[in-house]
């Protein structure tokens, strides 16, 4: 078992350009089905690097192919619309690459795909999952690789991995994997302020799977979710090894890292410094690392 | 109700458009040549663009004033507008009345004084070089009104306080109950009743009520259609004629969104935090400016700031967080070399790359590319590769023997390294 993605996942790729063709055929060089391209132009054509069919439509390539997961590339002026056609499909697993979307565009697609009950929560079960923008996407090593996480440092394994950081992620995965340690599946939720899916939409996803014994997340500075996250760890796994590593912990209030969503909001309700989440965390019994390498370290004694 | 507004909003370009990205993928962040040019910060808006913004879409607000940059135009406007005036310090910093940036003046002669005074004046380390002189207003009361995006509820938060002019953050920390905070669901957004509702439950007067809630659909309205993640009106003012306008205005956009919004995205050309900042910019790499001496670079937002944190745990002090993103050919890393090494407080720098897509050797000789297009540098660089092909990109290294290069094993040890060296420096 994995989350997410396995042997049966069977991609349409929304975005067939350099970008697209590129990981696509990436990915399906690794054993990934990809099964069909989406560009509103070339409807009917073949895509001739991957020798699959293109329809103009992902509601077009539904109705004639077995789709269960859509990957999309396409430029962040138009993802928004890329990601409400994948949804208007009824793709059950929606993976959004591109970087840049407008803050106010994923409103829209968060509150369409994830609809707001009485109480304020939004309703999860029964939608389909978005996971980024801005990611590097997922693996579950062996099995299938949607997006563009480098598959040559991993291996099959039983620990879970969740990142908002691509090249954060890539490391702990290699420092791991130099230790012998693999994974069930990798996730990248992505570096923007709002996500499809974030730490607490994955983790009991980990619980639940028989082949994850242990899970590492790595948070950075900005919003508050790494505490949820812990406080759910603590109260229903508490026995499960996890470590975490949160980046930041030099970065000044008010200036954005790099991630649109990597941010200390100044004058706010506190809690987002790396050093807030850390303090957090331990206390609530999560082993924190103060750099990459120590987390891993701190994994990989867990399990030995 | 919020729906006409945002579905205006929606359909903005073809979709065709949309796949026509060009040029080769790059390497850990492939979809960084399709992101749009703005992308990465925000942009703020200073007060008198802010305004501008404001009338332009119906938010009552002063009467246009004007800009000076120098005591004499300052004392121009005062007399060409022949009532008492306020003279305005235009910085992007909180604070500017508690620092002396804002100053009523009865006639010009008084403007010129204060003009004088605040032009060049430091504002939490921002020099002011322009103000604003406007016609002042009779205020009889003073509030604090905005809306801004919300992460954790997906949605739009509206801050309401009867207490004005003062900083909300301290009106927050010792009364509380002073302050409204209402989540707002974007998919209903906010009508007449419900702005009435905001204001009547934050304890606003009776007689302000239906301007007030007027003046808060024009702001919400203008929040969602201008792509901001921050609309902020301190003080919002009741005037002796009862009418009601925001006196000044604090105005965040979302770079991201620029490209629908032309008219902004020319504003924020004027803004820039530090003179590299704006560099940065104009080259699109993701830079940030910080106090210390060891400059940093790296592939990777959360690998970059992983990286300053060890830098710092090491003893020493960051002078930059510079994201060279996906890629790291012999142009992105010049630009990206250059850039770090004009900062003159820069003593070493710390390079880390981890090879994901892009290997460790293309990476390598990158880096020594650049080193030839640099020329002779008095800093020593700190390369530390990891991942994909790392041990041939540091062979490459290693046979180049570089003077500038030392190479390091792991990010901790570079980290040590760069430190020592800027210590040395």
């Amino acid at each position: 078992m994995s989350i997410l993605i396995d042997s049966d996942t069977r991609v349409l790729v929304q975005g067939t350009g350099n970008q697209g063709t590129f990981h696509a055929k990436r990915n399906a060089g690794y054993g990934t089905t990809i099964v069909a391209g989406v560009h509103p132009k070339r409807g009917g054509e073949t895509w001739e690097d991957l020798d699959r069919p293109i329809y103009a439509s992902a509601t077009e390539a539904v109705e004639h192919q077995d789709i269960n997961t859509s990957m999309i590339l396409v430029p962040a002026p138009f993802a928004r619309d890329a990601i409400m056609e994948a949804y208007e499909a009824g793709i059950e697993l929606i993976v959004c690459l591109t970087e840049g979307i407008p803050v106010h565009d994923m409103v829209d697609v968060y509150n369409t795909f994830y609809p707001r009950a009485a109480d304020g929560s939004f309703t999860k079960e029964g939608r389909p999952v978005l996971i980024g923008p801005n990611c590097p996407g997922l693996i579950s090593p062996g099995k299938a690789n949607v997006g563009f996480i480098p598959e040559s440092s991993t291996r099959r394994g039983s620990v879970g991995l969740v990142s908002r950081s691509g090249t954060l992620t890539y490391q702990l995965m290699h420092e791991l994997n130099a230790a012998g340690v693999g994974i069930s599946t990798c996730v990248g939720i992505g570096g923007d302020p709002i996500i499809g899916s974030d730490f607490m939409d994955i983790i009991p996803r980990f619980a639940e799977d028989p082949e994850t014994e242990a899970i590492v997340f790595v948070g950075e500075i900005g919003g508050t979710e790494e505490q949820r996250v812990g406080r759910w760890i603590h109260e229903n796994i508490p026995d499960t090894p996890v470590a975490a590593y949160v980046a930041g912990f030099t970065a000044p209030p008010g200036k954005q890292m790099g991630h649109a969503g990597a941010i200390v909001k100044e004058g706010g309700d506190g809690g987002e410094t790396a050093a807030d989440k850390k303090e957090a965390l331990t206390e609530l019994g999560i082993d924190v690392g103060m750099n990459p390498s120590e987390t891993a370290q701190l994994m990989i004694e867990r399990l030995s | 109700m919020g729906e006409p507004e945002l579905c205006a909003r929606r359909r903005f370009t073809p979709l065709d458009a949309a796949h026509d990205d060009t040029g080769p993928p790059t390497a850990t962040s492939p979809y960084a040549i399709v992101a749009p040019r703005h992308k990465g910060r925000t942009v703020n808006l200073m007060e008198y663009q802010g305004k501008e913004l404001f009338r332009s879409l119906g938010i009552p607000t002063t009467p246009r004033g004007e800009l000076a940059t120098s005591p004499g135009e300052a004392q121009t406007h005062a007399a060409n507008f022949g009532v008492p005036v306020m003279v305005k310090a235009q910085v992007l910093a909180g604070g500017r009345g508690k620092a002396g940036g804002v100053k009523y003046c009865e006639d010009a002669d008084e403007a010129r004084a204060r003009a004088e005074d605040i032009l060049g004046l430091d504002i939490s380390g921002h020099t002011v070089e322009k103000v604003l002189i406007e016609p002042a207003s009779d205020i009889a009361e003073e509030y604090y009104l905005s809306i801004l995006l919300d992460r954790s509820s997906k949605g739009y938060k509206v801050i309401a306080s009867v207490e004005g002019g003062v900083e909300i953050e301290e009106v927050n920390r010792t009364r509380p109950e002073r302050v409204l905070k209402e989540d707002i669901d974007p998919t209903v957004g906010i009508d007449r009743d419900r702005a009435k509702g905001i204001l009547t439950q934050a304890n606003f007067p009776d007689d302000v009520i239906d301007a007030g809630a007027d003046l808060l659909v024009a702001l919400h309205q203008g929040f969602v259609t201008s792509d901001a993640t921050l609309f902020e009106v301190n003080p919002l003012i009741k005037k002796t004629d009862g009418r009601v306008i925001a006196l000044d205005s604090k105005v965040t956009i979302d770079n991201n969104a620029l490209f629908r919004h032309e008219d902004l995205a020319a504003q924020s050309e004027e803004e820039a935090d530090s003179p590299l900042e704006a560099r940065a910019k104009e080259e699109g790499l993701q830079y940030v400016k910080l106090d210390g001496d060891v400059g940093v670079l790296g592939n990777g937002a959360g690998l970059v700031m992983a990286t300053l944190d060890v830098v710092n745990q090491a003893g020493g002090q960051p002078a930059n967080f510079l994201d060279v993103g996906g890629g790291a050919d012999a142009e992105k890393m010049t630009e990206s070399l250059s850039l770090v090494l004009s900062d003159e407080r820069v003593r070493s720098v710390l390079i880390n790359i981890f090879g994901g897509i892009t290997r460790g050797d293309e990476v390598a000789n990158g880096i020594l590319a650049a080193l030839d297009n640099l020329g002779e540098i008095p800093q020593k660089l700190v390369v530390r590769l990891d991942g994909t092909n790392a041990e041939e990109g540091r062979a490459i290294l290693d046979d180049a023997d570089h003077p500038s290069i030392v190479t390091a094993d792991t990010m901790v040890a570079g980290a040590e390294k760069a430190v020592e060296l800027a210590a040395q420096a």
